[in-house]
């Protein structure tokens, strides 16, 4: 595996966010879903981690679409609906 | 290997509103500035206050600071210190313009002023019309704030120790603060970091409760570092919980739901706020709605396997009505819950939301403990923000006050550390034994062997917090928490890591955030066991009544031998009157 493709314990703390609704659906895809997932979707998750708490908010929470299409399948997998 | 070490002027612990708006004040001048947060700046939980900013500026209805005085006064179920709400009040119309001025994007109204909302506990005249005083940036009031100061702060070059954990103040034998040993979460490396002023601004701790709607890194990390540094906590048992969280995860449930005819029922489908508050049913205040929920749970009337929770009907107002009106509660209930709030009930119990008190400390920041019959200040040491208790929120805090208070309270905090750097040219000499002392609370955590997971105590802990120091609290059910809480503590040094990686060990940080959950919980226990009144968010089934001859002080609680002080509140405001106490009604 390339060293760009972090392991899951490498992310926990990037999933711990200001709000407690970001925390939780984060911790759990990094729980149930992180590890199974293909080296695509891991790099996605790495870089969706990097977006800003409000923006994590209208994605995965509100549900509106992301900008990049590319990050939808993720991003539904984290709503968990 | 030698520990590592830099110096600065001051270090600000905490990167939320309240630490940012130090640093903001010492941006630009000769200070060197350090500022150490757990997570990236605007990560705090700041972000999530997206209701708004409270200020008498009188853009949509008359207003003035002394009215906001009034009802914070009242808010704050007369144990607030008036001269700190007045300070507080006058403050805010600078406050909010200065946050203008440096680029926070309010919402305006057509002749351009900042938008101003109305907010329940705000009045005109002392009591009289409703009050618009929330200034927000669209729903995004937190984090526009913490982006605005953050920029501001990296163009001033402060410098900022991202993703490092503060373990503990470093104090000398008189009981002056020389800084703090940080660890570097990343790599796990120690830092011992010196300055002539140490704030701390480290945000609330709801994690100390089961069901709580804070973030998971408010874990009252800095309310522990002062109690461990001998410091007392004030006022700890006033605790704000909103009646309806989704149960077993916290998140906030607004009122809204129940303004659009939610309603709650028990496991035999009762609508049981009728019994507890005939006129208001469900739209009754926040702490009776609490109490009653927990009552229901506490009867057997819960619902749920384990029969500990109530539920929150929304279904039968129809699925238009239900998308229309309250979309963002059907997506909660969905991600949440698991569970459609067009089709079935949600799941709900009251969640801990805000604490009151806090670290003391006077309208400067500066910290106080009590000396003789008087107080003095901890030499070099600051607190600001929810860390802090001033105390403006007293036994309660108003809507849209929490926020003001870390941008007053930072502000000034920043501004007085400035004053104390004209005065401290030199550092203390460091004092070994104290940064020794901070050191082995991090190499703790290398013991192997066999013993009891982090979370394994933490959910138990949680547990006792919730059902002996939350909404519901008799003698009976507190002293037996107290208790409980204790031979928890005892378990503590019986905690093993299993990972012992340096190397992005989550699981060492929750290690350390344990104990600080510990000292910060235990506080409020303690705090609300001794409490024999009820005041604003305590409330007592057993002592039903303010009782303002013995009770009308601020508690103290030292982690030393769990002791209790008190001292008297201040009810002497800067300049105008006093509000005498009265009978509390809406
Ligand atoms: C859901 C929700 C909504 C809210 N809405 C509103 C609102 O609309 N209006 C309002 O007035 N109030 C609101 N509040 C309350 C308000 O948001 C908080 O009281 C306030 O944001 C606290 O700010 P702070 O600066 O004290 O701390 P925080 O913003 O919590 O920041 C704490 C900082 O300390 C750092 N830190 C903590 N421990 C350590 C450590 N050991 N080492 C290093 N760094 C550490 C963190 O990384 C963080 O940077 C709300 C609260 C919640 C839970």
């Amino acid at each position: 595996m390339p060293s760009s493709v972090p392991l899951s314990e490498q992310l926990r703390w990037q999933c711990r966010r200001g709000m407690l609704e970001l925390d939780f659906v984060l911790e759990r895809y990094l729980d149930n879903h992180y590890d199974a997932a293909d080296e695509a979707e891991k790099l996605l998750f790495k870089e969706l981690l990097t977006a800003q708490d409000p923006e994590l908010q209208i994605w995965i929470l509100n549900g509106e679409s992301h900008p990049r299409a590319e990050f939808q399948a993720l991003i539904n997998k984290i709503r968990g609906i | 290997m030698a520990l590592n070490k830099r110096r600065f002027d001051a270090l600000i612990i905490g990167a939320g509103g309240a630490g940012l708006n130090a640093a903001t004040q010492l941006a630009n001048t000769d200070a060197r500035v350090a500022v150490v947060s757990k997570v990236f700046p605007t990560r705090s939980h700041t972000v999530a206050a997206q209701g708004g900013v409270n200020a008498a500026l009188a853009n949509v209805l008359p207003d003035n600071w002394h009215w906001h005085m009034f009802d914070t006064v009242k808010g704050s179920d007369y144990l607030g210190d008036q001269d700190a709400i007045e300070f507080m009040c006058r403050e805010a119309i600078p406050t909010v313009y200065e946050l203008e001025h440096n680029g926070v994007p309010f919402s305006r109204l057509d002749n351009g002023k900042i938008y101003q909302r109305a907010f329940g506990g705000q009045s005109q005249d002392f009591g009289g019309a409703q009050a618009a005083r929330t200034c927000a940036a669209a729903d995004r009031t937190g984090h526009a704030i913490l982006h605005t100061l953050y920029q501001q702060n990296v163009r001033a070059r402060t410098h900022f120790f991202d993703e490092y954990f503060a373990i503990d103040l470093i104090k000398d034998d008189e009981g002056a603060i020389l800084g703090a040993l940080i660890m570097e979460i990343e790599t796990g490396e120690p830092l011992l970091i010196e300055a002539k002023a140490t704030v701390l601004a480290t945000g609330g701790c709801g994690q100390v409760y089961r069901t709580t709607s804070n973030a998971h890194i408010n874990t009252g990390d800095g309310n522990a570092m002062a109690l461990r540094a001998g410091i007392p906590m004030m006022d700890m048992e006033f605790y704000q919980f909103h009646p309806t969280g989704i149960a077993g995860r916290g998140m906030l449930i607004t009122e809204g739901v129940r303004g659009e005819g939610g309603y709650l029922v028990n496991k035999d489908g009762e609508r049981f706020m009728e019994r507890y508050a005939p006129n208001a049913k469900d739209l009754a205040s926040r702490d009776v709605v609490s109490r009653a929920i927990v009552t229901e749970v506490k009867e057997g009337r819960g619902c749920g396997p384990d029969g500990d929770h109530v539920l929150l009907k929304v279904d039968h107002l129809g699925e238009e009505i239900v998308s229309k009106r309250l979309p963002g509660i059907r997506e909660s209930g969905k991600i949440f819950a698991g569970v459609d709030a067009a089709q079935e009930p949600l799941p709900v119990f009251p969640t801990a939301h805000y604490i009151m008190g806090g670290i003391p400390t006077d309208p400067y920041g500066r910290v106080i403990v009590p000396e003789g019959t008087g107080e003095e200040i901890v030499p070099g040491l600051y607190a600001a923000g929810e860390c802090a208790c001033v105390s403006v929120h007293g036994a309660n805090r108003l809507g849209g006050n929490s926020l003001l208070d870390i941008l007053v309270f930072g502000r000034a905090a920043g501004l007085d550390v400035l004053e104390n750097l004209k005065e401290n040219k030199n550092h203390r000499p460091m004092n070994e034994t104290s940064v020794e002392a901070a050191m082995s609370r991090l190499t703790r955590w290398d013991q192997t062997g066999d013993g009891i997971s982090v979370r394994e105590l933490r959910d138990e802990f949680r547990k006792t917090m919730e059902d002996h120091a939350g909404v519901f609290r008799t003698e009976e059910i507190m002293a037996e928490g107290v208790e409980k809480l204790k031979a928890l503590r005892d378990k503590l040094p019986d905690v093993r890591l299993s990972d012992q990686s340096k190397v992005f060990n989550t699981a060492r940080v929750e290690a350390l955030e344990l104990e600080n959950l510990f000292d910060t919980g235990i506080a409020i226990a303690y705090s609300a066991l001794m409490r024999k009144e009820s005041r604003g968010a305590h409330s007592r089934p057993d002592y039903p009544d303010r009782n303002d001859a013995e009770w009308m002080k601020h508690s103290l609680y030292f982690r030393e031998g769990d002791r209790m002080d008190y001292k008297p509140v201040r009810t002497k405001p800067l300049t105008v009157e006093t509000f005498p106490p009265k009978e509390r009604v809406y």
